[in-house]
């Protein structure tokens, strides 16, 4: 990237405080998160692996959140789309690839969770389950702890908009805003819960809800990169101050299926996708960093090789790392239980 | 030593355990100014201030998933459920998430939680103020579970569960707060999660339970004596994990087993003792496992006589430790 700058001193990442450097890791992570999504789409069609749950469309949202947040010390709660959000905490592609293929070094569970649940204690990813939304009281608990320990750091939880249904919810919510707790919601609303759309999920907007909760929702273009930005950032800057939760609605498209195991045409259109296609938020960023002239079509093509060997990589090692001893099953169910198993 | 009340000892083992840990507080409704609706939190809020005795909003699931957060980033919460009735909003929280956040993150992350619920009848409650909850939270892998019947336990085992590395459902019984009393120590001891205790030594009949019951257990047997009986009575404390040692070890004393519980029969705990009992000493037994326990209905009614018939007494006690002795 030597010798490139923004060509133009108005450009917006720089007005909102993010070097050149920065939007370009950004876009990087974001490629990441695609072509990740991508391999494992195909080793799953190939037989390699079971399942397959994907964010595609949802990147741009997810990598943005995470660089307005502070990656040092905040506390993350990710939801089981949320793969450019763990890349840009830090899991590397080697570590999603493990959970992939529910490897024993998998940082996430040890190869006992689907992919997607995400969980890396060293990078403040706290552990996810699959009954959906159980995370957002988690989220609160940890913004309770920070403020009684004095930790300037927030919780940023996600979950998606048919999950905001959950009683979980809306019992979180209400308990951050009645101790003006510093953690921060994103609902990533990408349109669909597996096959119910979002018009049979919600009466109203997600992001008005905060308003029954005495806190800020904000609704925000989820494939404005920029946008998404400066709302996360805004919003921590509020938690910091002592200011409470904000709650931000991130509107996006679900561009594939719910999961491997899903058929999407049985309940949408392929017009409706490809036309949600057009609105995808990864080659707009990319046209954004080129029209500001910090990025071509040769360090993008750079990028691809680069990412496509990390995955090759990744997807070999992972591939022949072993699988946990069978044992091991009986392992880590209370503390120090690790030479008999279980309590027995 | 002093004597104390249960719901005393209780009390007492917050506070120190509050003084000894800062990271160490409760949540819950109505715990902080008014001291809860039993007074067990009472006068924690004006030691410790409103963060360390929280007033929650009313909505459970919130308190064990709040606390659940907090204990993951490293603080040692108590979430008191009001009354075990109402824990249920909370089962997910319980069950999904503290039960296995050690396991599903390969003991990455880890749940020290305590979660503080009422539990019994004959307070007049009806349905929902009454209920033994154990039978549902009992079998889940990752949750140990304490229910303690004397004072001197109800303050080493509370102590024990906020010091325990791993989510304890802690089931007090409301029924003992004010009827149960005991010498307590006050300085600082736990009692061992996961070990049963011998309340009275015996030779014919072994009963063993857990909770208020064991009260009806103790007059019984002592009555029995004089009518020439001698029953050894096995305190469970701990229902998971099981001190199977133990009551393998109660019941050879005398070959005869009375299991007794106010939960109810079907699936209670006594159906686990009962099966531990019955794969290692079959052939020790002189008389089949007998178990007495609260009826199989929904839970008990409000009308006393209702109310009468579903609980245990020394009376149904003591006429089951006498069918047994005589079997």
């Amino acid at each position: 990237m030597a010798g490139i700058s923004s060509a133009s001193k108005n450009a917006r990442h720089l007005e909102l405080g993010l070097s050149d450097e920065q939007a370009i890791d950004m876009y990087t992570n974001m490629v990441k998160a695609r072509r990740f999504d991508e391999r494992v789409l195909l080793l799953q069609r190939a037989g390699k692996i079971n399942f397959h749950v994907s964010g595609i469309g949802q990147e741009v949202a997810q990598v943005a959140a995470a660089f307005a947040l502070n990656r040092e010390d905040d506390y993350f709660l990710p939801y089981y789309r949320d793969y450019g959000f763990v890349l840009s905490v830090g899991m590397t592609l080697r570590e999603l690839l493990l959970s992939v293929f529910a490897k024993a070094e998998d940082p996430n569970s040890g190869g006992r969770q689907m992919p997607g649940h995400f969980g890396h204690k060293k990078l403040r990813i706290v552990t996810g389950s699959s009954p959906v939304t159980t995370q957002v009281p988690h989220a609160v608990g940890i913004a309770l702890a920070a403020k009684m320990k004095k930790k300037p750091l927030v919780s940023f939880v996600t979950f998606g908009e048919g999950s905001s249904n959950q009683g979980d919810f809306h019992e979180g919510c209400n308990f951050a805003g009645v101790h003006k707790l510093p953690v921060i919601l994103m609902c990533e609303n990408n349109q669909y819960a597996i096959s119910v759309p979002v018009h049979k999920q919600l009466g109203g907007r997600v992001a008005d809800r905060a308003i029954g909760y005495g806190f800020p929702g904000i609704r925000v273009d989820g494939n404005d990169a920029l946008e998404v930005y400066r709302v996360v950032k805004e919003a921590r800057d509020r938690a910091i101050a002592g200011e409470g939760p904000t709650l931000i609605e991130a509107m996006m498209y679900r561009l594939s299926p719910h999961s491997t195991s899903d058929n999407d045409l049985a309940y949408r259109t392929k017009e409706e996708v490809d036309e949600h296609r057009e609105k995808d938020g990864l080659p707009h960023f990319k046209q954004y960093l080129i029209d500001c002239g910090i990025w071509n079509d040769e360090l993008d093509a750079d990028l691809q090789t680069r990412i496509r060997k990390e995955l090759d990589e990744a997807t070999e090692y992972a591939d022949k790392a072993a699988f946990p001893t069978p044992e091991s099953t009986l392992h880590h169910v209370y503390a120090n239980d690790d030479q008999q198993g279980g309590l027995r | 030593m002093a004597v104390m009340d249960y719901i005393d000892a209780i009390r007492l083992a917050m506070k120190e355990e509050m003084e000894r840990d800062e990271d160490v507080f409760v949540l819950g409704e109505d715990v902080g100014v008014k001291g809860g609706v039993f007074t067990t939190t009472k006068g924690l809020h004006e030691q410790f201030g409103e963060l360390r005795a929280m007033d929650t909003p009313l909505a459970e699931s919130a308190i064990a998933g709040v606390a659940i957060g907090a204990a993951m980033y490293g603080m040692k919460p108590i979430a008191e459920m009001q009354y075990s009735d109402f824990m249920f909003p909370a089962t997910n929280q319980i069950i999904s998430e503290a039960a296995k956040i050690r396991y599903r993150s390969n003991n990455d992350w880890t749940c020290p939680v305590v979660i503080r619920a009422p539990i019994g009848g004959g307070i007049f409650g009806g349905l929902y103020h009454s209920q033994c909850p154990e039978s549902v939270f009992f079998g889940t892998p990752g949750l140990k579970i304490v229910a303690p019947y004397r004072p001197y336990d109800a303050k080493g085992l509370l102590k024990a569960a906020v010091r325990d590395e791993d989510p304890v459902l802690y089931f007090e019984n409301k029924k003992c707060y004010k009827l149960v009393n005991g010498e307590v120590p006050e300085d600082d001891y736990i009692v061992p999660i996961g070990k049963a205790n011998v309340l009275r030594e015996g030779d014919d009949i072994t009963v063993i339970g857990y909770s208020m019951p064991l009260r009806f257990v103790e007059q019984a047997a002592e009555e029995l004596q004089q009518e020439g009986i001698s029953a050894h009575i096995l305190d469970l404390r701990t229902l998971q994990p099981l001190d199977k040692e133990a009551i393998l070890e109660a019941v050879r004393k005398t070959g005869k087993v009375l299991i007794v519980h106010e939960d109810n029969k079907t699936g209670g705990v006594g159906a686990e003792v009962a099966a531990i009992i019955a794969e290692e000493l079959l052939y020790e037994l002189d008389a089949p496992i007998m178990r007495l326990c609260g009826p199989d209905v929904p839970a008990m009614p409000i009308n006393p006589p209702g109310e009468k018939f579903f609980l245990l007494n020394k009376d149904k006690v003591k006429e089951a430790m006498k069918h047994l002795a005589l079997y």
